[in-house]
């Protein structure tokens, strides 16, 4: 009996050691050692050294912009990936397929390649941005800039877990709340959206965890104005150039930390809601 | 409330479900529609519930066109096969739902919707049970928190969907036996769909037998099974075994030989339809005979296979299950009940 046996189920595929062990191997590996190589990197300037670079407020307005427009861009995708998934799970149309495949190709598009199109549909004489520009609005080189392309590359994720979800939940549901009396609006908004609720949760959170580690799409179009437009992975890169390789780790340490806590957060509300509703059923 | 079907045609994809269905449902009645799948017991169903529009025909509620009405202004209660419960609502939310998505003019006060949700539990004997989840109940709790569910709306028609096609066979008679109670103690018009005629006998007040998108018949269980009328309702309900003969000048003739029975009939050919337990056996020669190919026993009687003549058919009779007869013994009966149709127009099996 190993040190294990008391997690050990029964199973028809024996194995739990070598299987657990790899897992844990290579968990640490490909995950653990670089993060914690990060964090003792940052660690190297010590209490106050980590937290003067951490609260430097170039870095914080770098942060703040991070974040801010990417909780605002996955919560964007949320909306719009929902309204996307339901179209192609529930409709069936001429060019479904053409239209569901090319919902990837953010994922397989070269990033750079993505934001420099995107600049130069966005900038002041671009296609749509000289519409804006009109309107005196700027789209390239502010944080919408920054938000556009971070819903582009965003999407698939908040559609790609939205579309099985949706595709088991039966019409029968629906047919239900109607012939309960519930008109259209009440059955999306107390029937149909709070049964998706988990899969949309997971959806944001994978959207919201791409925006924040977006580099190459995004540098483009945000003109990276510091105080303004300009991303914390962007001033990682900046500070690597000026070879101040522990400023850049006490940026990411503090990027992961933020991140790894929102995700947390995320994830247990998952577990509490697939524990209250149950799957499959 | 009566539900009245008018000439109803329905087509999906101009594919045909319904070919100009007519039927009366009684107010209070419990009435079963029954047939194979893809004979459009369903269809007929969801088109009365307004879960679908008919291609053509009426449908009416009490004196009222309906066919216009969409689902939400039908006022039905619709119980689905496989429950198709809000998961994310606990048991007394799925109940209440009818009540609380109401218009606030008709909307009852939240303690009346709590009452009356509380009192559906009990009426389905799901009390304590009010604040669990539908994963953590069991199918037949499910299903009984469905038809709950549907009653909180007090619908003029209840109708069921193959309400206890998902659930085991235990579970299926006891509720069987509960929906019959329930159905007497609040009157509703209640149609529902099944393919179980065991089920659909047990139940219903009257039968409606499709096949093909067509009603074959219509009528109490006791009309259905004893005068059927239709090869397809004979077949279908109940057992019942089918041999093609001949009818010459008054007597019934199988092959070459007169098997004891005589019709009025014009002479020609038919099919013979008569049912296990329907014969006497009988010593001598006009009279069907064959050996026995195999036998088995269902309940107090046995069941026996015969090779019937020559020709390679085989009919079901039911025997007492201490009747001496082994395999391959000569056995000779006549049926005491029976039916002829006209030959189809396949050709006969050999």
């Amino acid at each position: 009996m190993s040190r294990f046996g008391r997690f050990r189920q029964p199973s028809v595929i024996p194995g739990f050691g070598l299987t657990f062990g790899f897992t844990l191997a290579y968990f640490s590996l490909i995950i653990l050692v670089p993060l914690v190589a990060l964090v003792l990197r940052s660690a190297g300037l010590g209490w106050n050294g980590f937290w003067a670079a951490a609260l430097d407020p170039r870095v914080l307005a770098s942060l703040r912009t991070s974040f801010v427009t990417a909780l605002i861009a996955a919560g964007i995708n949320v909306v719009f990936g929902t309204l996307i998934a339901w179209v192609l799970v529930r409709y069936r149309f001429p060019g479904r397929r053409i239209f569901d495949a090319m919902v990837d190709l953010p994922f397989a598009l070269p990033t750079a390649v993505a934001g420099i199109a995107l600049t130069a549909i966005y900038a002041p004489n671009g296609i749509v941005g000289q519409f804006a520009a009109q309107l005196g609005w700027r789209i390239a080189y502010t944080p919408i800039g920054i938000t556009i392309a971070m819903i582009f590359i965003g999407l698939p994720f908040v559609v790609r877990t939205i579309q099985p979800i949706l595709e088991e939940t039966s019409k029968e549901v629906e047919e239900a709340s109607a012939t309960l009396g519930a008109n259209r609006f009440q059955t999306i908004s107390r029937v149909l959206l709070p049964s998706l609720a988990p899969a949309i949760m997971t959806g944001f959170a994978l959207a919201f965890a791409r925006a924040v580690g977006e580099y190459g799409s995004v540098i483009f179009i945000a003109g990276n104005i510091p105080f303004v437009s300009e991303i914390a992975p962007l001033l990682i890169v900046i500070r690597l150039e000026e070879f101040n390789y522990a400023g850049a780790a006490v940026i990411a340490t503090v990027m992961l930390a933020i991140s790894f806590v929102m995700l947390f957060v995320i994830n247990l509300i998952q577990a509490w809601s697939r524990r209250r509703y149950g799957y499959g059923s | 409330m009566e539900v009245r079907v008018q000439n109803v045609r329905k087509e999906f994809d101009r594919f045909p479900a319904l070919h100009d269905v007519s039927l009366d449902i009684k107010s209070g009645e419990l009435i079963a529609l029954l047939g194979p799948s893809g004979s459009g017991k369903t269809t007929l169903l969801r088109l009365i519930a307004g879960l679908e529009r008919p291609t053509a025909g009426k449908i009416f509620f009490g004196q009222e066109d309906a066919s216009e009405k969409s689902v939400q202004e039908r006022n039905i209660g619709f119980v689905f096969q496989h429950y198709a419960l809000f998961r994310h609502m606990t048991i007394l939310e799925n109940v209440s739902f009818g009540l609380e998505v109401r218009p606030r003019a008709t909307r009852p006060s939240k303690a009346e919707i709590r009452r009356r949700a509380l009192e559906l539990l009990d009426l389905v004997q799901l009390s304590g049970l009010e604040k669990r989840y539908p994963s953590q109940l069991s199918g037949g709790q499910r299903q009984r928190v469905a038809l709950a569910r549907a009653l909180a709306i007090e619908p003029g028609v209840l109708l069921l969907d193959e309400p206890f096609g998902a659930l085991d066979a235990q579970v299926r008679r006891e509720l069987r036996k509960w929906l019959r109670e329930i159905h007497d103690r609040t009157g509703h018009t209640t149609v529902f769909v099944t393919h179980d005629q065991e089920e659909a006998l047990e139940l219903a007040d009257r039968l409606c037998v499709m096949s093909q998108g067509k009603i074959e018949q219509v009528g109490t269980p006791d009309t259905v099974y004893d005068q059927p009328q239709s090869p397809f309702v004979f077949g279908f309900i109940g057992e019942s075994s089918a041999l093609p003969v001949n009818i010459e000048r008054g007597d019934i003739w199988l092959g070459d030989r007169p098997i004891g029975i005589s019709s009025p009939e014009a002479s020609g050919a038919a099919r013979l339809f008569f049912r296990p337990h329907d014969i006497e056996l009988v010593e001598g020669d006009a009279a069907l005979s064959g050996v026995v190919a195999s036998s088995r026993r269902v309940g107090g009687t046995r069941r026996v296979e015969l090779d019937i003549g020559g020709a390679a058919r085989r009919v079901e009779i039911d025997l007492p299950f201490d009747h001496p007869a082994g395999e391959r013994s000569q056995i000779s009966f006549r049926p005491k009940r029976w039916k002829l149709f006209p030959p189809t127009d396949q050709p006969p099996l050999s």
